[in-house]
């Protein structure tokens, strides 16, 4: 049974007045991870296959080809595991 | 004049590929690269010479000792210290300010006095005098900003008073680099009887910086930024100020003898002399070793020409970003105010973004708040994208900054 830890290595609340969450994802399973994500979310809009734009459960969000990603105007962090574990899980 | 190119060959990390792109190393102002030299003194260090100091009279510890002091000497050396005595070893900026706020204000700051600072600081010379503050019960007062985010020295005159007892400020501000004329503060102050620490930790790495010129009483700096390990920085202090200060940490090395009386069944202590007596316990001897490799470097290269190259890649980055119309540089647009960081915002795009965007290409640069929230405050800003130039960088990494901004628009 996977877990979120199994595709994530990092979570960073960013500074400044946009809690943003960034959420890095392991060097070895970021690609299975994006692809995970894209099939699950809504894409809104791709810049040359580097960024996307997505939309899942009424949260937007951007992934990043480099294995990043970054959420925003969620609650907290357990806000963030769940929509997290319901797009790799 | 530096060359760029040849001092690239020195650091190892820039031949990195990040994401399939070159690296562009543009955080420098959160900590620098190693070059080689730094690498070399910090193994050779290891591999020959280690043990503690001060402890021993054996050989590797005799040599470890002269390192750690010769590491004394270069750093009093490079701020134009009277001598090694002025200079207490720490982990960096944060601490040196630390140091400073509790050996020396715990003692002299009273209700009735005031302390000095502005809303450029970052939050390491805020937050030590907020929280002594409330152990003392003095005034923390904070003069302003102009728009562009140069001092308003008006306003720094109308704030400070005979209860001022210390200012405290950046040489040069971490968010938009510019440089604040640190004699002319020092002046008034000196004038009012105030004692004028400087954060340095954005100065003494970018520009020649010079204690006695600027008449200042302390200075706070971190190796880390200028191209040494992290873990250490120095705080600089007048001779006469620190004798007078009570130590900050005790245990090893800051004493000269623990004597136990055996009627009264307690311990009395002599301090050692400056700077040990500053530096309890066993210090970051390696640290030390690497910053003086770093001083060394610097001294090679001439701080004039690492402020010049600064002021010419930051001059050229202005020019080319204003290219970008969707690109608002923060600060001053005169690179002869400032130093090499350059804060801004992409429309519509949270800093955060833009981070990760340019990451994609191989290019770091920092975002948020870059431990100055009361100056975000200020100009209304929710966060910043800051790019901060040293002297590995040129104008080909610029150019690539601003074709990615340009693709981010």
């Amino acid at each position: 049974m996977s877990t979120i830890e199994d595709y994530v290595a990092r979570i960073e609340e960013t500074c400044g007045e946009e809690k943003d969450y960034i959420v890095i994802f392991k060097y070895d399973l970021r690609d299975q991870a994006i692809a995970k994500i894209l099939n699950k979310a809504k894409m809104e809009k791709s810049i040359s296959r580097i960024i996307f734009e997505l939309t899942f459960e009424k949260i937007s969000f951007r992934l990043y080809g480099t294995g990043k990603a970054i959420f925003r105007n969620l609650k907290d962090k357990e806000e963030l595991q769940k929509v997290l574990a319901n797009l790799l899980l | 004049m530096l060359d760029p190119y040849k001092i690239r060959q020195d650091f190892p990390i820039l031949k990195r590929k990040i994401n399939n792109h070159p690296l562009i190393y543009f955080d420098n102002a959160a900590t620098t690269q190693k070059p080689k030299q730094v690498i070399e003194a910090i193994k050779e260090f290891y591999e020959n010479h280690n043990a503690n100091v001060h402890r021993a009279i054996h050989t590797l510890s005799q040599e470890s000792s002269e390192l750690y002091e010769n590491a004394h000497e270069e750093a009093a050396k490079f701020i134009n210290a009277d001598s090694m005595e002025e200079i207490i070893f720490v982990r960096g900026t944060t601490e040196a300010i630390n140091l400073a706020a509790y050996a020396w204000g715990l003692q002299n700051l009273k209700s009735e006095n005031e302390v000095l600072v502005t809303l450029m600081e970052h939050h390491s010379n805020i937050v030590p005098w907020e929280m002594l503050s409330k152990i003392n019960g003095f005034q923390v007062k904070y003069a302003e900003v102009n728009e562009d985010g140069t001092l308003d020295y008006e306003s720094f005159e109308n704030a400070i008073s005979h209860k001022t007892k210390i200012v405290c400020l950046s040489h040069v501000s971490n968010v938009t680099g510019v440089i604040t004329d640190m004699e002319r503060v020092a002046k008034i102050a000196h004038e009012y009887g105030a004692l004028v620490l400087v954060d340095g930790a954005q100065s003494v790495p970018h520009l020649p910086v010079d204690v006695k010129d600027l008449d200042i009483d302390f200075l706070a700096f971190s190796g880390h930024k200028m191209l040494g390990p992290t873990g250490i920085g120095a705080l600089y202090g007048k001779r006469e100020i620190l004798e007078e200060m009570e130590p900050f940490h005790g245990g090893g090395s800051m004493i000269k003898e623990v004597a136990f009386n055996t009627m009264a069944r307690r311990c009395s202590f002599s301090l050692n002399d400056l700077p040990w007596k500053f530096e309890a316990g066993t210090p970051n001897i390696c640290g030390g070793i690497g910053l003086m490799a770093a001083v060394k470097y610097l001294n090679d290269i001439g701080m004039e020409n690492v402020k010049k190259h600064e002021e010419i890649l930051t001059e050229y980055a202005i020019g080319r970003m204003q290219e970008c119309d969707g690109v608002k540089i923060y600060g001053p647009e005169d690179a002869s105010l400032k130093c090499g960081i350059l804060p801004f915002g992409v429309n519509g795009i949270s800093s955060h973004d833009v981070a990760l965007f340019l990451d994609s290409y191989g290019i770091m640069i920092r975002s948020g708040f870059h431990c100055a929230q009361p100056l975000h405050e200020k100009f209304e800003l929710k966060s910043s994208a800051r790019a901060s130039f040293y002297i590995y960088n040129t104008r080909e990494e610029i150019d690539r900054l601003v074709e990615a901004l340009k693709e981010i628009e």
